[in-house]
């Protein structure tokens, strides 16, 4: 506090005019900070939640635009030229199959490697968003309902203890084998299998966010603000969707990245047992689980999907903390 | 306590019924057909009496009941007449695998010391090491050790166990030829030699599974005990000139383990329930490869048992964890 007015007065010591003008008060000389930017400024100063949003950024672009570089068609077969080595393999061995037609090379039917990443990346992704987005929803609506509506409490939060005592994998693998026929034949099998993992993930892990919210609301609901929105009359859905959703988000948000890196990794686990998309789809689990027969010969077959597994996750992860820290206001500011 | 922990048993009895219902009627939309391996050549009715052998043509309900008779009321009897040699259990027909056409108990009884073995002691292992970790990153927060010690459990956090697995197939079985890639269950131990050679096929899936297990208990930790240190009574004791191995190891680590411990007993249940990938990955011939094989060859009674086993076990925990942290914190009163 040395740099205020009034510390200089006093070291100064000067009475008279210049304290009374050190006591008035003067313009504020910048206008004061959003909550939004004090969020922002804590989130930039976390290292590792700045690399995660940059390295997710980076994978969601490649995966969007990639494809429309890198135009190879992800299941074309190219016989003649199966089994190359990545490119970089030639700095230490001269006598490796590579071409700079397949910079990351080409499995043991000639399907090119990037084309492959890309593609499967795509629908990891896609599958992590989607589950995501969904178990969100059903989890705030859940967690919402029970904490506001007193009658609902206990029937939905016993539904949620039933549903956290599931055993989740046995059950992912049983709802799987079960239902595959049946929507493949009703939506194609790229699309079936799309909507039923997407949905067997979502419905087996909304708990935590249905538990965290319904906290949430229970105490904010009993806030000065909400009773005043009530006292003119507000309906319940207009007090939901203006005052305790907004409340609410951060730790929807804090929950949306973690559920993010769970559902990329069920998915790609799925995928490794042989659950997952039919054979010709690439995803990065079963890319992995592919090239796990070849991994002495080729080792970078399972290196780079597994890496990319890993870091997209790693990132999700630092996100979520990034985030965690940064909407919390106790941390925030030191 | 004694009121509450009764409660809640009774409580997860129509919990329990309810699961099992909810799995039964799940896998009675199977598309399978545990007759889909007889040769064509045997006539349709003939089949159709095999079905009915294995109990299939009934209303899904009659069957429901069966299974339960067989699960609640067969099944003791036959662990009852192992244990005290009685016949009680005799003539009466257990719940049978559609895959072996033996009782599935036997099968899962023959199957639970290679997960205990396998995933219990990585468990061990985790906590032995996830505690010190979580411990010593709490004391020194912000350190290089407490900053290397986050980035390795967000790192064991993040990698999944199909690609740690392999990786360390990779490097330690095929490289470097240290230990063996499979894990053998039909090896027994009985002088050094052999128990060297059972180490040295318990490393790799055990450690697998103990990065994962120790990034979760250390995070646990370390969050606990940076909770904790900042207390007023920590304060306290430091005051009254109390050395620092005795404030932080005996008066915040006490306190630190109460929400720790029951993450640990909330743990318990995936033992039993065995890593399904882990064990898949290293071929443990245990539970979770059980349940794998089950699901795939179509085996209905095994897989609803299994699932069964591990419901029971996971609400089992739920309130074992949830006694024992109202035992350990004395501020929890759940009357």
């Amino acid at each position: 506090m040395t740099d205020s007015p009034q510390d200089d007065a006093i070291v100064a010591g000067t009475a008279g005019p210049a304290a009374i003008e050190a006591l008035q008060d003067t313009e504020p000389s910048k206008p004061p900070r959003s909550r939004g930017r004090d969020v922002w400024d804590q989130f930039t100063k976390h290292k590792g939640a700045m690399f995660g949003l940059g390295f997710l950024a980076f994978i969601t672009l490649a995966v969007l635009i990639g494809p429309y570089i890198w135009t190879v068609d992800p299941q074309k077969l190219d016989i003649r030229n199966k089994d190359m080595r990545p490119i970089y393999t030639a700095l230490w061995d001269g006598d490796a199959k590579v071409s700079w037609a397949k910079p990351l090379g080409s499995d043991q039917l000639g399907r090119d490697n990037l084309a492959q990443m890309l593609a499967g990346g795509r629908a990891s992704m896609a599958v992590g968003w989607a589950a995501m987005v969904l178990s969100l929803v059903i989890g705030t609506a859940i967690g919402v309902a029970a904490g506001y509506f007193k009658r609902l409490d206990g029937p939905l939060m016993r539904m949620t203890d039933l549903f956290l005592s599931l055993p989740i994998l046995p059950l992912l693998l049983v709802a799987v084998t079960l239902f595959r026929q049946p929507l493949r034949a009703n939506f194609g099998p790229e699309g079936g299998m799309f909507i039923l993992i997407v949905t067997v993930i979502a419905i087996t892990s909304w708990m935590p966010t249905a538990r965290i919210v319904r906290g949430d609301v229970l105490a904010i609901k009993e806030r000065e603000f909400v009773l005043a929105a009530r006292s003119i009359g507000t309906q319940d859905g207009k007090i939901i969707r203006r005052h305790l959703l907004p409340n609410v988000l951060s730790p929807i948000m804090v929950s949306a990245a973690l559920g993010l890196a769970t559902a990329i990794i069920t998915e790609s686990a799925l995928s490794f047992l042989g659950v997952g998309f039919p054979s010709d789809f690439p995803t990065w689990g079963k890319m992995l689980a592919d090239a796990v027969q070849r991994m002495e010969r080729f080792p970078e077959r399972v290196m780079l999907p597994g890496i990319a597994i890993s870091l997209t996750v790693l990132s999700v992860n630092y996100l979520g903390d990034g985030l965690r820290d940064a909407l919390d206001p106790r941390i925030r500011g030191r | 306590m004694l009121t509450y922990a009764t409660r809640r048993l009774i409580l997860s009895i129509p919990t329990l019924l309810f699961i099992s219902f909810v799995v039964f009627m799940l896998l009675q939309l199977a598309p399978g057909d545990p007759m889909a391996q007889v040769p064509l050549t045997v006539p349709a009715e003939v089949k159709q009496k095999m079905r009915e052998a294995l109990g299939l043509g009934q209303p899904p309900l009659v069957q429901y009941w069966k299974w339960l008779v067989q699960v609640f009321w067969i099944e003791p009897q036959v662990l009852f007449d192992h244990l005290f040699g009685t016949s009680f259990s005799e003539g009466k027909l257990r719940v049978i695998s559609w895959q072996t056409r033996s009782p599935v108990m036997d099968i899962v009884v023959q199957r639970i010391p290679q997960t205990l073995w396998v995933v219990g002691v990585a468990y061990v292992v985790a906590i032995l090491i996830a505690l010190p970790i979580g411990i010593y990153s709490a004391y020194r927060q912000y350190s290089v050790f407490d900053q290397a010690g986050t980035f390795v459990t967000m790192i064991g956090f993040s990698i999944p166990p199909f690609f740690t697995g392999p990786l360390l197939i990779v490097i330690f079985s095929v490289q470097l030829g240290w230990f063996p890639s499979i894990y053998d269950t039909t090896h027994v131990v009985n002088d050094w030699a052999s128990f060297k050679i059972q180490l040295q096929q318990m490393i790799m899936p055990v450690m697998v599974l103990a990065l994962q297990i120790t990034a979760q208990l250390s995070r646990y930790m370390r969050a606990s005990m940076l909770d904790n240190l900042g207390q007023d009574y920590v304060r306290t004791a430091r005051a009254k000139g109390l050395s620092e191995a005795v404030v932080v190891n005996i008066h915040v680590l006490r306190n630190s383990m109460i929400p720790v411990v029951t993450v640990i007993a909330l743990g318990v249940p995936a033992i039993f329930g065995g890593a399904i990938i882990t064990e898949n990955v290293f071929k443990v011939n245990g539970i979770g490869q059980l349940l794998l094989t089950a699901l795939f060859a179509n085996d209905l009674p095994m897989v609803m048992t299994l699932t069964f086993i591990f419901a029971v076990l996971i609400v089992l925990f739920n309130l074992i964890a949830d006694i024992l942290y109202g035992v350990l914190d004395p501020r929890i009163r759940y009357d």
